[in-house]
């Protein structure tokens, strides 16, 4: 309950900073990402767009001025790969291909982890299903509006996604019982089909060979009716639909991938099915066939770091993302995690170290990059003239280890102040210790909990949930 | 001429694993004194001789141009389970958290494994030692897991990177084992919180006798009783409950850490607390009690919904202004390369900058009683250097030479390899 109302506080809060629509940041470091760096520079905000960059921008009379100086402003960061926001699990695992879920469908607004991302400078998630099918459910792209409502999450006209997962997720439930450990599916689960990266292949080959089938099916039916016949139509397939969009490109693959065989597979089998893998997830060993990588045309959405967690993880090296670049791939860094997308900057700042990006190469790991892979590069992903004004004001360039974020504007709404968020604490914890003190009053009176012990609610244990979005 | 000159230089030249190096013209931060601009360091014989803005060569030390570089002592992780664990999820390939509640004797240096890859991985970021701890801080129902290694990252065997062998006792604090909230509601949960305060109860009875064993034990062996029989178990609890090696308590919740300090002042015994997640009212208690802390990730998520949301990033500085001494930790395998960036963060949160890099050395050797061997650049401590093109917390620096007890070792790694390799891919 006291969750609920401080949720309602925040939502609350939010709508009193969501006001000004024209603002003007002036004087700050503009990191634009694909236009240069503006020294001394000003962003002018007008109706949800960027409207001026440059200098000595002259504010209109209805404009908010922001001083930026001693600042830096930067594009709202992008993640290609997040589970924020998704209520409950994020896997439909009882099946090797579960293309008809969608995530749109348990999109959770209220999940506190929104509001934890904006705080680090995230504007736009691209929400997945899990790992555990070779074929999951459909994606979805999100703005982070905290306190908005589900459907107005969305980014509009971003085109919608399928996750497909290769390699140790998908085959886990395929292994013989083996006892419970941390990437094991149990004793108690049964086995379903596949257990091995040959029936991964099979999988992907076999929904697409059905897809092309029922396309074909609808076509031939569309064209009898088009010339006046009266054909029975097809019968409706909710797995097959989203797949048949695949194929004629109205839908991105976003792979969950490893090794290199498996990347090369999928490389292959899309080729040879006639569709594209728009991204590459993970992708720890994409630094061994990148070349054939750029020649697909597939995105590559790396980690900036993490190894060796499994042993699909163990031939990984944070100069996968450098690499990759180098050999002209599209590379983003994403985070897959709650944690690691509140400071996805400072993750870019490793390519630095690994592989000797440049600032504006390492900053386009999680801006225009991630932009292009989702297909919304027109319209986020750097500061320029008519794009959203989705933008991020740290006090020290994005690329120290030392900087953070004081402001989130998202369509030139403000969604955070790291000031106001400061000011509304001592408020927050008025109404938590009211809250306490009346269920502390209730459980005395005998009333609410029939006077039984009441569990004071999470006290130990890491809270981070390795059974839902979990490792990859 | 050219030819006979080289040979010359090269009969000159000490051997590759020299362990005396000059390092000039360098810009210096002992850590513990000022920095030096332009200054000299000296290590003869694998320790510190002199420091000082110009030093003549001598001993047959080898010349190190810094020249635009930064020269800081090696940085310290004082929480990994490196050389325990290789691949996470492959348990064959994991030594960690052994069966039992009350482990004393088990060492984690003789299970340390020289050639982990993690090994060149961590040193590559300029960590030249680190804390090897028995247990994963999850582990089965332990309490005493054993003894943490303090392991120099260089070395043949585990013998010769062993600095300190038995730095110190790691033990699991019991806590009230309730998950609480909505998710142990979903899953149908029948436990009560008195039935998990009662079973914590029991545990923390259990580990007083435990204590009671060792001191008995020690007072038979004191006495020369005639029927005294050694039992390792207890024989490994006498420096601990002598005050003489500290136990290294994982306590992350306010109650857990209050319980400890309890603890530790009824048994008389020293401690540290490790991977604290919050510091509620303890900060007063720790510091009147001189109890340090071993902080554990920084770039973490908050632990309640309700939480701030940097609520881990101001952590480290809660402790610090509370006047507790702090030193950091990451508690794992995979990022403990990444110590120095979880202080960077705790610095972009409050804590002073001169203060993060303390953490990261000085005040860590300290903690794990080292404190006269390693963690600054000081006259007889041991030559552990990292030579730096910026600032060794960022990201963006390249760590561009390491020395170990005044030798230097190798940058390269399993990623270094593989980045080299796949760059000439055709």
């Amino acid at each position: 309950m006291r969750y609920l109302v401080l949720s309602l506080s925040l939502l609350a809060a939010t709508v009193g900073i969501d006001q000004a629509q024209t603002v003007l940041i002036r004087n700050t470091t503009v990191l634009t990402v694909t236009k240069g760096t503006v020294p001394n520079g000003d962003v002018l905000i007008e109706n949800g767009k960027v409207a001026a960059v440059g200098k000595n921008v002259s504010a209109p009379a209805n404009a908010t001025v922001v001083d930026g100086s001693g600042k830096f402003l930067m594009p709202g960061i992008i993640d290609c790969h997040s589970h924020t926001a998704v209520e409950g699990s994020v896997n439909e695992g009882t099946v090797s291909d579960s293309s008809m879920v969608d995530i749109k469908d348990v999109l959770d607004p209220t999940d506190i982890n929104i509001y934890r991302a904006l705080a680090g400078g995230l504007t736009v998630s691209n929400v997945l299903h899990g790992s555990a099918n070779a074929i999951g459910g459909q994606t979805t792209v999100i703005k982070l509006r905290w306190g908005k409502t589900a459907p107005e999450l969305l980014f509009e006209g971003a085109k919608p996604g399928i996750k497909f997962a290769l390699g140790e997720n998908p085959k886990r439930q395929g292994y013989p019982p083996q006892g419970q450990g941390l990437f094991n599916a149990g004793a108690a689960a049964e086995r379903r089909y596949p257990g091995t990266r040959m029936g991964v292949e099979e999988v992907i080959r076999q929904s697409f060979t059905e897809a092309k089938i029922y396309q074909a099916e609808w076509k031939t039916y569309k064209e009898r009716a088009a010339r006046g016949e009266h054909p029975i139509p097809p019968r409706k397939d909710l797995r097959l639909e989203p797949l048949v969009e695949v194929l004629e490109g109205q839908r991105y693959v976003h792979a969950h991938s490893y090794r290199s065989d498996e990347i090369l597979m999928l490389l292959r089998t899309a080729d040879e099915m006639g569709f594209k893998i728009r991204t590459l997830q993970h992708v720890l060993e994409g630094y061994k066939v990148a070349k054939e990588i750029a020649a697909h045309g597939a995105g590559a959405s790396t980690f900036s770091d993490w190894w060796s967690y499994k042993i699909e993880a163990y031939d990984a090296t944070p100069y996968n993302a450098a690499i990759m670049a180098r050999k002209g791939v599209v590379v983003s860094l994403n985070s897959d995690s709650d944690e690691l997308q509140r400071h996805l900057n400072l993750e870019a700042a490793k390519t630095m170290r690994y592989g000797g990006l440049n600032e504006t190469e390492a900053l386009a790991m999680v801006t225009i990059n991630p932009a292009k892979q989702l297909g919304i590069d027109d319209k986020v992903g750097s500061i320029e003239v008519g794009k959203s004004a989705d933008l991020v004001l740290f006090d020290k360039h994005p690329l120290s280890d030392f900087s953070k974020p004081l402001k989130v504007w998202i369509d030139g709404h403000q969604y955070f102040d790291r000031d106001k968020d400061l000011e509304m604490r001592p408020g927050f914890e008025q109404q938590k210790k009211a809250l306490q003190e009346k269920q502390a009053a209730e459980g005395r009176s005998g009333r609410g909990h029939g006077g039984a012990a009441v569990n004071p609610g999470p006290t130990a244990g890491p809270m981070v949930d390795l059974t839902g979005g979990g490792r990859s | 001429m050219k030819a006979l000159l080289l040979l010359l230089a090269a009969a000159v030249l000490p051997a590759a694993d020299s362990n005396s190096v000059l390092i000039r013209n360098v810009s210096v931060h002992p850590v513990t004194g000022p920095d030096i601009q332009n200054g000299s360091v000296l290590v003869l014989d694998g320790k510190v001789a002199e420091i000082g803005p110009k030093i003549a060569p001598r001993g047959g030390a080898r010349v190190v141009d810094g020249h635009g570089l930064q020269l800081y002592p090696g940085m310290i992780n004082a929480g990994t389970n490196i050389g325990l664990d290789e691949i996470q999820a492959l348990h064959d390939s994991v030594d960690l958290d052994e069966i039992g509640m009350f482990n004393p004797e088990l060492r984690a240096e003789v299970a340390f494994n020289p050639s982990s890859q993690h090994v060149e991985v961590v040193r590559a970021g300029g960590i030249t030692s680190l804390i090897s701890l028995p247990g994963s801080g999850g582990g089965g129902g332990s309490v005493i897991t054993g003894q943490a290694a303090l392991m120099h990252l260089d070395g043949w065997t585990w013998e010769e990177m062993a600095v300190k062998p038995s730095a110190v006792m790691e033990m699991l604090f019991p806590q009230i084992q309730s998950g609480g909230g909505r998710r142990q509601a979903a899953a149908g949960a029948q436990r009560s919180y008195r039935d998990d305060e009662n079973q914590y109860k029991e545990r923390l009875r259990q580990v007083s006798l435990f204590f009671e064993d060792a001191r008995r034990y020690e007072k038979a062996k004191t006495a020369g009783a005639p029927d005294f029989q050694r039992d390792i178990k207890l024989e490994a609890m006498l420096p601990v409950i002598d005050g003489k090696q500290a136990l290294f308590v994982r306590a992350s919740t306010e109650r857990a850490i209050k319980d400890a300090v309890a603890f530790a002042d009824k048994e008389k015994v020293k401690i540290v607390i490790a991977d604290p997640r919050e510091i509620g009212a303890t900060g007063p208690l720790l510091k009147a009690h001189q109890i340090a802390v071993v902080l554990g990730k920084t770039l973490a998520l908050p632990e309640h919904e309700d939480d701030p949301y940097d609520a881990p990033y101001t952590l480290p500085n809660e402790f610090f202004k509370a006047g507790v001494k702090i030193c950091f930790g990451t508690f794992d395998v995979e990022f403990a390369r990444n110590v120095p960036f979880e202080a960077a963060q705790a610095a972009a949160f409050g804590l002073p900058h001169d203060e993060a890099l303390k953490a990261l050395t000085i005040n860590s050797a300290e903690i794990l009683g080292a404190g006269d061997q390693l963690g600054s650049i000081e006259k007889g401590k041991l030559g552990d250097l990292i030579l730096t093109d910026g600032d060794p917390m960022e990201a963006k620096t390249n760590i561009k030479q390491m020395f170990i007890a005044g030798k230097e070792v190798s940058l390269e790694s399993r990623h270094t390899r593989e980045y080299e390799k796949w760059m000439k891919r055709p």
